[in-house]
C-alpha cells in the first residue's frame, strides 16, 4: 500500500453567481502519493487554482472530502485548520504582487515564523532566516532588501522560502515559473526539484505549461471545465494521451527544435461558460468526435493501469 | 537578391533613455535588413530591447525620454527616419503596423470592434466611410470572427478573439511589414495554435513580411525563416532556422535551449544559464553576456566584433578567436 499523503474526494465547488450556479470544480477525485509531484493542467477557468485554493481551504468546498495525512480538512476547527496548515503551503503564480512592497527580505521570511511562534528570540529568527535564504540560493547581502530590489527570479526564490520556513510536507505550486524568463525559469525548477529530493515534499504543480510539467510532475491530471478529463503517469500520458482534449492540448505545444511539430489538432471555439453546464460532456461542443451519446456526461474511467479516461468514444477513435 | 525585394533596412539602431536614474542602453548598435515575404523572429528575454527595437521603427519611442539614433532606417526604400509627422502618419498602420502583446489593452473599450477596423482603412485608403465599414467586416470573416459581430463591443470578445480583432486591424491596408510583439503570450495553447495558424495563412496570402517578437524559441521554429537572438541590445547570434537551431555558434543561444525542458526526455535536470540580465544603465565592457558566459577570458572584455560563418549566419562572439573553439550544446 502506498503513502498516501492527501487524498481529495468528489470535491466540487460552484459559485453563486447572477446567472446561475457557476461549476469552478465539478466533482473530482485523486490521490497524492508521500513525496511524489502531480502536474494539474489546463486553460485558464479550468478549475485548476481553485482546486489549488479549496485543498488548503482558503475557499470553502461546496462537498467533498479533502483527506490530508488522515485528517479530514473540511472538518477542523479554526484552531486546527491553523495547525494542520503549517504542513500545507502555497507557492503563488506572481512574484511581483504577491510580496508585501514594505517589508524587508528578512520580515517577508521570518512573518510565517513569527505569527505561529515557532522559534522566540529574534536571534533565533534571524539565524533561521540566514539559513533559509541560503536554502533557497538568496545571498545574505540581500539580508535587508526590499522586493523591488530584486527581480522576479529573486522575488520566487523568497516566496518558496516563505513556503518552506514552516517546514511542510506538501507544497501547492500555483503557475511557479509562469512570470519568469526561461533562463531563470530552469533555475527556479531545479530548486524546487532539488528541495523535494532533500526535503522528501510532496507537490501539486499546477500549470498551464505542458513542457514544464512534464519536466517536473510524476503524474498528470487535465482538467477542462471543472472536470479532471483524463489522468496518468507523465511518460504515459505524453507517450499514449487518451482524450481528444489532451491530444489537441499536447499537439498545439510548440517545439523548439526543426522538423519536429507534430500535425496540430486544432480545436474549433472556444472554452464554454461555466454557469450551468447542464449534464453534457464538458468538451462535447469543441470535440472533433461528439456524438449523441456525449449529450450525457462521461465517468472517468480506468482504461489501462493508473491511466484514467473520461470520454465515451475511447477505443473508438 | 536585388535591392527592391528589401524590405526594411536597418543600420546600427540605437536607443537610450536619458532618465534621473542614469542612461538606460536599451539598443545598441542594432542592424536588420528583411527580404519580401520572409519572417524574422527576434527572440531575447525580458530586457533584451525587442520590444524598443520594434517602437524605434514605427518611430514610437516616446521622447523624452527616448534618444533614437540609427544610420539608416528604410522601408521600401523611404526614410522613414527623416520623415515628417503627416507622412510618418500616412506610412503606419498602412505599409507598417503592429500586433501588440496584450489584446485586452490594446482596443478602445468605447467603440465597436467594426469602427476600430474601420478607422484604419478609412485614414489610409480613398473610399467612403461606408465602404470601409463594409471591409472591416470582411477582415472580420477573414480572422474567422462572423461578420454581425462587427457592431458588438471589445469586452463582449473573448481573449482570442480580441486578438484576432487586432490581427484584423494591423492586417486592414495589406502593410508591407508587420510586427508582431510577442502576439499569443497572453493566450491559451490551443488558443495559440488557432492563432499562429491565422498568422501563418494570412502571411501566405497577401506576402506580407513579419518581425515576430517572441521569448518562445517553439513559435520561432513554427513560423519564422529566420531567427535573431538577442541580449543586452544587440544581435548576438543570427541565421536561418537551420543554421541557429542546429548549428548553434553564440554560447548565450546554447544556455537559451539548455534551460528549456525537453518534452521527450523528462528525466534531464535543466542547465539554467548562471547569473542574471546585466543591468541596461550599467553594461558590462566588451561583450555582454561575459559575465555569465560559461566560456569566458580575458578577452571577452574587449569589443566583440560580428564573425560571418556563412552568408546567412553570423555571430558575435570573441570566443572564435580561439583555435579549435565549440560550445557543447547538449543533445535533445
Amino acid at each position: 500500500m502506498a503513502d498516501t499523503i492527501l487524498e481529495v474526494k468528489n470535491l466540487t465547488k460552484y459559485f453563486k453567481t447572477k446567472r446561475g450556479m457557476l461549476h469552478a470544480v465539478d466533482d473530482i477525485s485523486f490521490k497524492l502519493e508521500r513525496g511524489k509531484t502531480l502536474g494539474l493542467v489546463g486553460e485558464s477557468g479550468c478549475g485548476k487554482s481553485t482546486t489549488g485554493r479549496t485543498i488548503l481551504r482558503l475557499i470553502e468546498p461546496t462537498s467533498g472530502e479533502i483527506i490530508f495525512e488522515g485528517k479530514d480538512i473540511n472538518k477542523l476547527s479554526n484552531r486546527e485548520l491553523r495547525h494542520a496548515r503549517k504542513d500545507m503551503q502555497l507557492i503563488f503564480q506572481d512574484p511581483y504582487s504577491s510580496l508585501d512592497p514594505r517589508k524587508t527580505v528578512n520580515q517577508l521570511i521570518s512573518e510565517p515564523i513569527v505569527t505561529n511562534k515557532i522559534l522566540k528570540t529574534k536571534a533565533e529568527v534571524e539565524e533561521r532566516v540566514a539559513e533559509l535564504m541560503a536554502t533557497v540560493g538568496l545571498a545574505p547581502r540581500l539580508f535587508n532588501s526590499y522586493p523591488h530590489e530584486l527581480d522576479g527570479g529573486r522575488r520566487q526564490r523568497i516566496g518558496i522560502a516563505r513556503a518552506l520556513a514552516m517546514e511542510p510536507k506538501f507544497i501547492i505550486c500555483d503557475e511557479p515559473v509562469s512570470a519568469l524568463d526561461v533562463s531563470i525559469q530552469a533555475q527556479i525548477l531545479n530548486l524546487l526539484k532539488e528541495l523535494q529530493g532533500e526535503l522528501g515534499l510532496s507537490f501539486i504543480f499546477i500549470t498551464h505549461d505542458l513542457s514544464v510539467v512534464n519536466h517536473f510532475s510524476d503524474e498528470i491530471a487535465v482538467m477542462y471545465l471543472g472536470k479532471i478529463v483524463e489522468k496518468a503517469p507523465s511518460e504515459e500520458l505524453f507517450a499514449n494521451p487518451m482524450h481528444p482534449y489532451t491530444k489537441a492540448l499536447l499537439s498545439a505545444i510548440p517545439i523548439p527544435e526543426l522538423g519536429a511539430q507534430k500535425e496540430r489538432i486544432l480545436i474549433k471555439g472556444e472554452i464554454s461558460s461555466p454557469i450551468e453546464p447542464g449534464n453534457e460532456c464538458r468538451f462535447y461542443k469543441r470535440c472533433n468526435y461528439a456524438c449523441d451519446r456525449c449529450r450525457e456526461l462521461p465517468a472517468l474511467e480506468e482504461v489501462s493501469p493508473n491511466h484514467f479516461v473520461a470520454c465515451h468514444r475511447i477505443g473508438e477513435v | 537578391m536585388s535591392e527592391k525585394d528589401i524590405v526594411l533596412d536597418l543600420q546600427n539602431l540605437r536607443v537610450r533613455f536619458e532618465t534621473e536614474d542614469g542612461i538606460v542602453y536599451a539598443v545598441n548598435g542594432l542592424d536588420m535588413k528583411l527580404e519580401k515575404g520572409k519572417a524574422i523572429g527576434l527572440v531575447g528575454e525580458t530586457g533584451a530591447g525587442k520590444t524598443t527595437t520594434a517602437l524605434a521603427l514605427l518611430r514610437l519611442v516616446p521622447d523624452p525620454p527616448g534618444v533614437v539614433e540609427c544610420d539608416k532606417l528604410e522601408l521600401n526604400g523611404q526614410d522613414v527616419l527623416n520623415m515628417g509627422i503627416h507622412d510618418l502618419e500616412k506610412v503606419r498602420g498602412k505599409d507598417i503596423s503592429m500586433i501588440f502583446q496584450d489584446p485586452m489593452t490594446a482596443l478602445n473599450p468605447v467603440f465597436t470592434v467594426g469602427e476600430q477596423i474601420a478607422e484604419s482603412i478609412f485614414l489610409h485608403e480613398k473610399c467612403t466611410y461606408a465602404e470601409a465599414q463594409q471591409r472591416a467586416v470582411e477582415m472580420l470573416e477573414l480572422v474567422g470572427i462572423p461578420g454581425e459581430r462587427a457592431n458588438e463591443y471589445p469586452h463582449q470578445f473573448s481573449g482570442g478573439m480580441k486578438q484576432r480583432v487586432v490581427i484584423a486591424i494591423a492586417l486592414a491596408c495589406h502593410p508591407q511589414l508587420l510586427i508582431a510583439d510577442e502576439p499569443t503570450t497572453a493566450l491559451d495553447v490551443t488558443i495559440q495554435a488557432q492563432v499562429l495558424d491565422l498568422m501563418k495563412n494570412l502571411r501566405k496570402q497577401y506576402q506580407t513580411s513579419l518581425i515576430m517578437i517572441t521569448h518562445d524559441l517553439g513559435i520561432v521554429a513554427d513560423i519564422c525563416d529566420e531567427v535573431a537572438v538577442m541580449y543586452a541590445g544587440t544581435i548576438v547570434e543570427k541565421g536561418t532556422l537551420e543554421d541557429v537551431f542546429n548549428h548553434t555558434k553564440h554560447p548565450y543561444t546554447e544556455g537559451l535551449f539548455n534551460s528549456l525542458p525537453n518534452i521527450n526526455d523528462r528525466k534531464a535536470m535543466l542547465t539554467p544559464i548562471k547569473g542574471l540580465m546585466p543591468d541596461p544603465t550599467n553594461l558590462p565592457e566588451g561583450c555582454p553576456f561575459h559575465p555569465r558566459c560559461p566560456y569566458a577570458d580575458e578577452d571577452c572584455k574587449k569589443p566583440q566584433v560580428v564573425r560571418n560563418i556563412s552568408d546567412s549566419h553570423y555571430v558575435r562572439c570573441g570566443a572564435y578567436d580561439r583555435p579549435g573553439f565549440h560550445i557543447e550544446r547538449k543533445e535533445r
